[in-house]
């Protein structure tokens, strides 16, 4: 339903081109699941505020981007860390069978959701057998 | 032989049993990764003065579902994480995103005062903002020439 471009391992820094900004690009630890009329995708990516949540959609290529602001602490020195400052990429190849008109991106406490409803023709249908 | 006749009959016995295997290791790799990495959630911690700051990566969660406690010189991070309500009946492609109960102790470099804790959530990441009690600050000691 959804395939994706790249595969690496968790908390990796994503294989994607040079960006303006100096900063790691990391591949958020994503959900996909598919109902009866959805597919949803949902997406972890701490520290982004919905306001920098970037979701594009370039022919087949679904890319979902989120921008970290720098983390400082004013006199404050960071003496340990097990997560690194970054922002998240990841992209995903969507297949024809998704209404790519109606697609609902919601952002709440650093996890994207993203609805993509099912294209009509991609609906299972069910077929009633009639005794002969 | 005995293989022809498990063919007749539609069913191997052996291939069954191999696929039981494979679906055991692959249940226990599941389960490693999920206690070990994902579930518990990555910690930086930041020194100032008189003060410590630890962050904590929790998308997701809000401050109803952690819990935090203080003794002495450690805090403790505890909470849950909840699947998403419509999972149930779906069918799953990809599911990396780890559920379930964690909990968390980091010692801190000196013991804090848990009267004066600032805890905030932001965009799920999680900041614990804790002093160094007054009796505890270091002091500075004048030198007299004698």
């Amino acid at each position: 339903m959804a395939q994706e471009m790249t595969t690496a391992a968790r908390r990796q820094l994503a294989q994607t081109g040079e960006t303006t900004r100096p900063a790691a690009i990391y591949r958020p630890d994503i959900d996909i699941f598919e109902t009866a009329d959805h597919v949803v995708l949902v997406a972890d990516m701490p520290g982004v505020a919905p306001q920098d949540v970037d979701v594009t959609l370039e022919r087949r290529v679904l890319t979902i981007r989120g921008r970290v602001p720098e983390e400082s602490h004013e006199g404050y020195r960071k003496v340990y860390a097990e997560y690194g400052q970054g922002d998240f990429e990841r992209s995903f190849t969507l297949s024809e069978e998704i209404d790519r008109e109606h697609i609902e991106a919601t952002h709440k406490n650093g996890v994207l959701t993203l609805k993509m409803p099912k294209a009509e023709t991609a609906k299972t249908h069910k077929i009633g057998v009639k005794a002969a | 032989m005995l293989m022809t006749q498990f063919d007749r009959l539609g069913w191997d016995p052996f291939a069954e049993m191999r696929r039981l295997r494979e679906d055991m290791n692959r249940l226990f790799d599941d389960v490693a990764e999920v206690s070990a990495s994902r579930l518990s959630p990555p910690v930086n911690l930041w020194i100032g003065d008189n003060s410590v700051v630890v962050t904590a990566e929790l998308p997701g969660l809000t401050p109803e579902d952690v819990d935090l406690t203080i003794r002495e010189d450690t805090l403790t991070i505890r909470g849950e994480r909840k699947p998403a309500a419509e999972a149930e009946q779906a069918s799953w492609h990809r599911r990396e995103r780890a559920y379930g109960t964690f909990s968390r102790t980091i010692s801190l470099p000196y013991r804090v005062d848990p009267d004066h804790v600032q805890a905030r959530f932001r965009n799920g990441v999680l900041e614990v903002e804790m002093q160094r009690p007054e009796a505890d600050r270091p002091r500075r000691i004048a030198i007299s020439s004698q």
